[in-house]
């Protein structure tokens, strides 16, 4: 079942520039320029994209926070800007740079303030925060104001305070943003476990790759307003022919002419003593076992490849 | 039913998050009793040097002060925390308001209650109080409708003008202080007989915006007399008219601000 289409969706803000001492000339810029895409139940999807790609723009148009220029998007079969209340109560949303806890109370009474924001029935109010309280380890802080927390304190009341009501749909734009990495592996594990509870569908912005690889299968990447890609991935490592790639150091610079059908000789270092790969067809051990032949290796290493390469080429491109 | 609590916990969370600064609410309290004490305090010390203003005796002129104070107050009570929309629009607050499953105006006004400004209100409507003895006014039932009336719809007209002036914040994030020459402005030009103002001024702000239906015709009509100025004896009677115009055009511009509401970055 889709959860999330957008068709042709388009955002656009006029911009004013100064020309000359008085003068101002407007000029329309597409944040989001006719983004086509749906997303079914219990997906999660990653975003990503350059800072100003729209990232950021579509989440608030998948919100009801912003009203589109153009297209259409519904989410959980609603319009977002004229269903907005409607449709609030059946997402959560988590901004990484915007709170929804109250500053100056106990994070407890936060919580407490959102039930009856989200009318929420007490009982399934109690579980669902038991259950948060113990994944993302809530105890120690349940009675600190929230304007004392620590940012990996705050993140983790913001992703309770976002699913206290039971949503269908859970947006997070950034929530990895500045944590350190402890904090950010605590919230990779809860989203990752969220996610295979099955029901929930996961749309999540991030500059943190890591955050994709570990709980994404599907990665969209947007840049200037577009959808540049749509997949596995895999599918974008193919797609931008990223390789693993063999290193190598020999103790004997390399012959002269030395081939492997299915590799390309990548690098030469060190006068021919380190030499680099980049694996095709071929298998890292077909090409040690031809090296092996003719020259005398000292150590070796596979590199995987790197999604952040790959999409910092993508941007570049 | 289920709304109403929501915003009835909202309330609670704000009061309590200003009790958590206990001392700084205690200052602001009273110092915000200067600004009513202080508008009755200059029509005082205008009658010190003249008897009659614009036609009106010192009494009179109170009375008028003090209708236009107790429905400035009472519509600054309820209304006047929207004025900080500009800071919630640059901050991104806004982002967060509309997420929840609330109306947005609403959740706006509850975000920074304004306790502080209880005891304007009460001496608001001490003043009011003390107005009415001194004036001699002959009770009738529309007369008695009329001086409960007139500070409710005066607090729904200025509530408007709140709105619509922070609604500015839409469309320019730096509208500044433009908002106020309307809200604080309208204040002190329905403080005092519209017999005072002259030529396009009068005829806009008493007629084409409206201010001058919220205290100096309703006070008319308590006291009985004529409007020197010629308008018909139920132009004291109009203010719930005035108001609800001036509601549906802020409720209209509000829509179209939240459609119009661009966010910030990320």
């Amino acid at each position: 079942m889709t959860v999330i289409e957008m068709r042709g969706l388009r955002k656009e803000f006029v911009v004013r520039v100064r020309a000359g001492r008085w003068r101002r000339t407007k000029r329309t810029v597409a944040a989001v320029d006719g983004v086509d895409l749906s997303v079914a139940e219990g997906e999660m999807v990653g975003y990503i994209g350059p800072n100003g790609a729209g990232k950021s723009t579509t989440l608030k148009m998948l919100t009801g926070v912003l009203t589109p220029s153009a297209g259409h998007v519904s989410v959980c079969g609603l319009t977002p800007v004229p269903q907005r209340t409607t449709l609030a109560l059946r997402i959560g949303v988590v901004f990484g740079q915007r709170s929804q806890l109250w500053w100056d109370l106990p994070l407890r009474e936060s919580f407490g303030l959102l039930r009856h924001i989200y009318r929420v029935p007490a009982a399934d109010h109690a579980a669902r925060l038991r259950k948060c309280r113990q994944l993302l380890d809530l105890d120690e802080f349940l009675d600190t104001p929230v304007r004392q927390l620590s940012l990996g304190q705050r993140m983790r009341g913001e992703m309770t305070a976002a699913l206290l009501h039971g949503p269908k749909v859970l947006f997070l734009d950034e929530p990895t943003i500045g944590l350190d990495v402890t904090s950010k592996q605590a919230v990779r594990s809860f989203l990752g476990e969220l996610g295979d509870a099955g029901d929930l569908t996961l749309v999540l912005t991030t500059h943190d790759l890591a955050d994709i690889e570990r709980l994404c299968k599907r990665l969209v990447v947007i840049d200037h307003g577009r959808v540049v890609h749509d997949g596995t991935i895999e599918a974008l490592h193919e797609r931008y022919g990223s390789r693993r790639r063999l290193v190598v150091d020999l103790q004997t610079p390399l012959p002269a002419g030395f081939a492997v059908a299915g590799a390309t000789l990548r690098t030469v270092e060190a006068d021919g003593h380190r030499v680099s790969f980049d694996l095709e067809s071929a298998e890292a051990g077909a090409v040690v076992a031809e090296l092996v032949a003719s020259a005398e290796i000292r150590d070796l290493s596979l590199v995987e490849p790197d999604i952040e390469d790959v999409v910092a080429r993508l941007y570049a491109s | 039913m289920g709304e109403l609590r929501a915003y009835a916990a909202l309330a609670g969370g704000q009061w309590r998050s200003v009790l958590s600064y206990r001392a700084s609410f205690a200052v602001v309290l009273f110092t915000n009793l200067g600004g009513t004490a202080l508008d009755v305090f200059t029509v005082l010390v205008l009658f010190r040097t003249t008897r009659r203003v614009g036609g009106f005796t010192l009494a009179e002129a109170i009375l008028m002060v003090s209708v236009a104070s107790t429905a400035f107050v009472l519509g600054d009570f309820v209304f006047g925390s929207i004025e900080r929309l500009k800071t919630y629009v640059r901050a991104g607050t806004m982002d967060a308001v509309l997420v929840r499953p609330l109306s947005a105006l609403v959740q706006l006004l509850l975000m920074d209650l304004a306790l502080r400004k209880v005891l304007r209100l009460t001496l608001a409507i001490v003043t009011l109080v003390i107005a009415l003895h001194v004036n001699h006014i002959t009770w009738t039932v529309p007369r008695a409708l009329l001086v409960v009336g007139a500070p409710l719809f005066g607090a729904v007209f200025f509530g408007s003008i709140f709105v619509l002036s922070a609604s500015l914040a839409f469309w320019w994030v730096d509208s500044g202080e433009i908002g106020n020459a309307f809200t604080y402005g309208g204040r002190d030009f329905t403080a005092y007989p519209v017999t005072v103002y002259h030529g396009w001024f009068r005829a806009v702000f008493a007629y084409g915006l409206g201010f001058g239906f919220v205290a100096y015709q309703p006070a008319l009509a308590l006291l009985g007399r004529a409007d020197p100025l010629g308008l018909p004896a139920w132009a004291g009677y109009v203010s719930p008219l005035v108001a609800l115009v001036a509601a549906g055009v802020a409720a209209v511009v509000w829509r179209a601000g939240i459609r119009h509401y661009r966010s910030t970055g990320s």
